[in-house]
């Protein structure tokens, strides 16, 4: 019951992309607005720098010693009269779920953001288990009306503009007035609010994702900036926490590193609106809180990235600075990956997860501007591991023939200088010979993917070596 | 010229300039000899990036081994392109992680090589040309270049002690132009978004030449600005900073040639 991933289709979810022009106009805002606040945010703190070495330490160390952080986290969280469950696989955590579910005779749930809840197709799956589930997170909340799964990580809705939403609130708010106003984003939010304040009071079970567990404590944490998910833990019967195996943190003081760069790296704000911590169910004298609590933690194919060539992904904290400062994203937005995790992330993470059978475009998909390491809190050498995904993708000849005859060819001649220079000296006369007058090529065979868009220059005439070469036979002749 | 300087340099000329634009290699060897150095060009093929970012490690390597043989004679190594010149400086070391018979050669071969406006600049302490350009430039900052090497201030500096020269800095300098080597093939359509937004953004500047220190992003950008008909003028920085800028610019024709387009 996973989303279907159309990653294989990439090229065409790309070329499709590009045609949309509300998704061009809203892409304009991740490239321009995003970009500006994370630097302003950097600029303002000195340490910043320091700082992201920090986090990038603190994830390597719960890494190497992930099974006794999640050891002493259970044992927190069952002190505080929490469950933590595993789950192996995402049908392990989905069946984890229901049962929960069925078990306090559930009909609706709330959910806050989830990754996680995406990875499961959660939503779908509750649904054909005739539970329902609503989104409470506006971006969320929007893409659950237009049947999407989430174009990133952090906002949801981002590949949308202001009249597309427009339209689909007046779809589906068929009990509200005809003539409303909904012209300022604020009025969209006000009525969003109306409306799931309702859904809030009637959930039967509230589930949502968590940005870290804390070892130390058995806490579970979100940062939202809505406060939706506040009312989504502590309304419901019941919380459920949807994490994944490496969103481990040993201490609350790590916590606190991490918060530093979680959101001057994702939107420039120096903390997100609300920081919620969760341990446990509620207490004999709290005033308020679910009468039980349960943590899911997946693995889903992580534990098989530890001390492997990918290990690094797993200290991703899903700010997502790196798609906002992809071009690659930039021009084709979140959808076209296919699958939950778009932009560079995505491209390491999702062959991980799914097979690079099926997301071996995502890898390849880039320039290796190197832009999103630039900007990684935590240091992620996401080129560095898409090539690695290429190594993997040559090695077992998934690569396509037409790309690995040419690399043959081209081998052939770049393995041997002398026959190179022999080779190359005629090309480029050739090529001269026809391109020269004019300067460049309209069309040239088997270069349709470089001439369909831009022309290519001619050769200036024989090549660099063969005129140096002869230049300074002359200057010593003479 | 004379080579007071004891400093031999192996020039990497690179694959795109040897085939398409020698030119930029002899700006190059002009600029290093200028500035002291003796230049010699071993016989070379490319630096094996084709290879290695389609995941063909085994070729790579073999490439990579007869680079640093070749060049084993130099005191520096220096490439006009921040790509090879990171693929040969930070990339090479990855192939030979594990090999204790090779590290110590490419330890020595990575120290010494370098990318040519960072030579110039930051190894020899060049600070201003001999060489006069009447123009408006605006600098793109090739990726790998910019990221990898460091190489942002040191062209612009040098740039600014070009006679009659002017810099416009155009919006976004900094974000890539879509070229990506193999991926401008790969995905065409997406790389045509990517130097569609550069090519707005140069002409934007207003700008009536655009430099580079890459010749891969040149040609893409030439490329796309000449596909639609735009006059900017695309050059690799070196050209200018030499004052060697008799030959046409990228892509286009002899002066007096057939061209005669509106």
């Amino acid at each position: 019951m996973s989303h279907v991933a159309t990653s294989p289709r990439f090229k065409d979810n790309a070329r499709a992309a590009l045609a949309d022009a509300d998704l061009q106009a809203s892409l304009k805002f991740v490239e321009v607005n995003f970009i500006a606040r994370r630097r302003e945010a950097a600029d303002r703190l000195p340490e910043f720098e320091a700082l992201r070495d920090a986090a990038r330490d603190i994830k390597d160390h719960t890494l190497a010693h992930l099974d006794l952080y999640l050891e002493a986290y259970e044992a927190r969280v069952t002190a505080s009269g929490g469950q933590v469950h595993y789950a192996a696989t995402a049908e392990d955590a989905r069946q984890i779920v229901l049962q929960i579910c069925r078990r306090l005779g559930a009909r609706t749930v709330t959910k806050g953001k989830s990754m996680i809840g995406e990875e499961l197709a959660i939503n779908d799956f509750l649904e054909a288990n005739d539970i329902r589930p609503i989104e409470t997170d506006l971006g969320e909340y929007i893409i659950q009306l237009r049947g999407e799964i989430p174009s990133h990580i952090i906002a949801p809705a981002v590949h949308l503009t202001k009249a597309q939403i427009e339209a689909d609130f007046r779809r589906v708010h068929t009990h509200l007035p005809a003539d409303r106003n909904l012209v300022e984003p604020t009025t969209l939010l006000a009525e969003a609010r109306g409306v799931l304040r309702e859904k809030f009071l009637a959930a039967d079970v509230g589930i949502t994702g968590a940005n870290f567990l804390v070892a130390e404590t058995g806490t579970s944490i979100i940062v939202t900036n809505e406060g939706n998910g506040d009312l989504t833990q502590t309304l419901p019967k019941a919380h459920i926490v949807l994490a994944s195996i490496e969103k481990m943190v040993p201490t609350l003081e790590d916590v606190s590193t991490l918060l530093r760069v979680l959101a001057r790296s994702a939107t420039g704000q120096e903390m997100s609106v609300y920081t919620t911590l969760s341990t446990g169910p509620r207490r004999a004298d709290d005033p308020d809180g679910p009468g039980e609590y349960h943590v899911v933690i997946l693995d889903n194919g992580r534990s098989a990235m530890l001390g492997g060539s990918f290990q690094e992904m797993l200290r991703c904290i899903r700010c997502g600075a790196c798609m906002n400062h992809c071009p690659v994203y930039h021009a084709v937005g979140g959808h076209a990956y296919g699958w939950v995790y778009p932009g560079p992330m995505g491209a390491v993470l999702t062959p991980s997860l799914i097979g690079v059978d099926k997301a071996g475009h995502l890898p390849n998909a880039s320039t290796f501007c190197g832009r999103c390491e630039e900007v990684c809190p935590v240091r992620i050498p996401l080129p560095r591991m898409m090539r690695s995904w290429r190594e993997r993708e040559f090695e077992r000849h998934l690569s396509p023939a037409t790309v690995r005859s040419g690399l043959a060819f081209w081998a052939l001649f770049a393995r041997r200088p002398r026959l190179y220079g022999w080779a190359t000296g005629i090309a480029a006369r050739m090529l001269a010979l026809f391109g020269r007058a004019k300067g460049r090529f309209g069309w040239l065979p088997l270069a349709s993917g470089w001439t369909r868009y831009r022309d290519f220059p001619s050769p200036q005439g024989a090549t660099f070596q063969q005129q140096w070469r002869t230049r300074r036979k002359r200057s010593s002749d003479r | 010229m004379p080579p007071h300087g004891n400093k031999r340099v192996g020039l990497f000329v690179t694959c795109l300039v040897d085939l398409i634009r020698p030119s930029v290699g002899f700006a190059a060897a002009k600029l290093l000899e200028d500035a002291g150095c003796t230049v010699e060009v071993p016989r070379q093929s490319c630096c094996g990036q084709p290879a290695f970012n389609s995941g063909d490690r085994a070729t790579t390597r073999a490439i990579a081994e007869q680079v640093i043989d070749a060049f084993a004679i130099y005191d520096y190594v220096v490439a006009p392109s921040g790509s090879c010149a990171g693929m040969l400086r930070t990339h090479y070391p990855e192939l030979f992680r594990d090999d204790p018979n090779w590290m110590p050669r490419v330890d020595a071969f990575c120290a010494k090589t370098f990318e040519l406006l960072s030579f110039l600049v930051d190894v020899l302490g060049v600070s201003r040309v001999d060489a006069r350009f009447e123009g408006t430039v605006t600098y793109h900052d090739s990726c790998s270049g910019l990221r990898e090497l460091g190489v942002r201030i040191q062209p612009r500096r040098l740039l600014g002690t070009v006679q009659g020269l002017t810099i416009k800095e155009m919006q976004d300098a900094e974000t890539c132009c879509g070229f990506g080597g193999t991926f401008c093939v790969k995905y065409p359509d997406v790389s045509n978004a990517i130097v569609a937004k550069k090519a707005a953004n140069v002409i934007s500047s207003e700008a009536d030449t655009l430099l580079a220190g890459d010749l891969g992003c040149l040609m893409n950008m030439a490329g796309k600005l000449q596909r639609d008909g735009k006059a900017v003028e695309v050059r690799h920085v070196a050209e200018v900073l030499a004052g060697m800028t008799d030959e046409p610019a990228i892509g286009m024709p002899e002066s007096g040639g057939a061209e005669a387009k509106p």
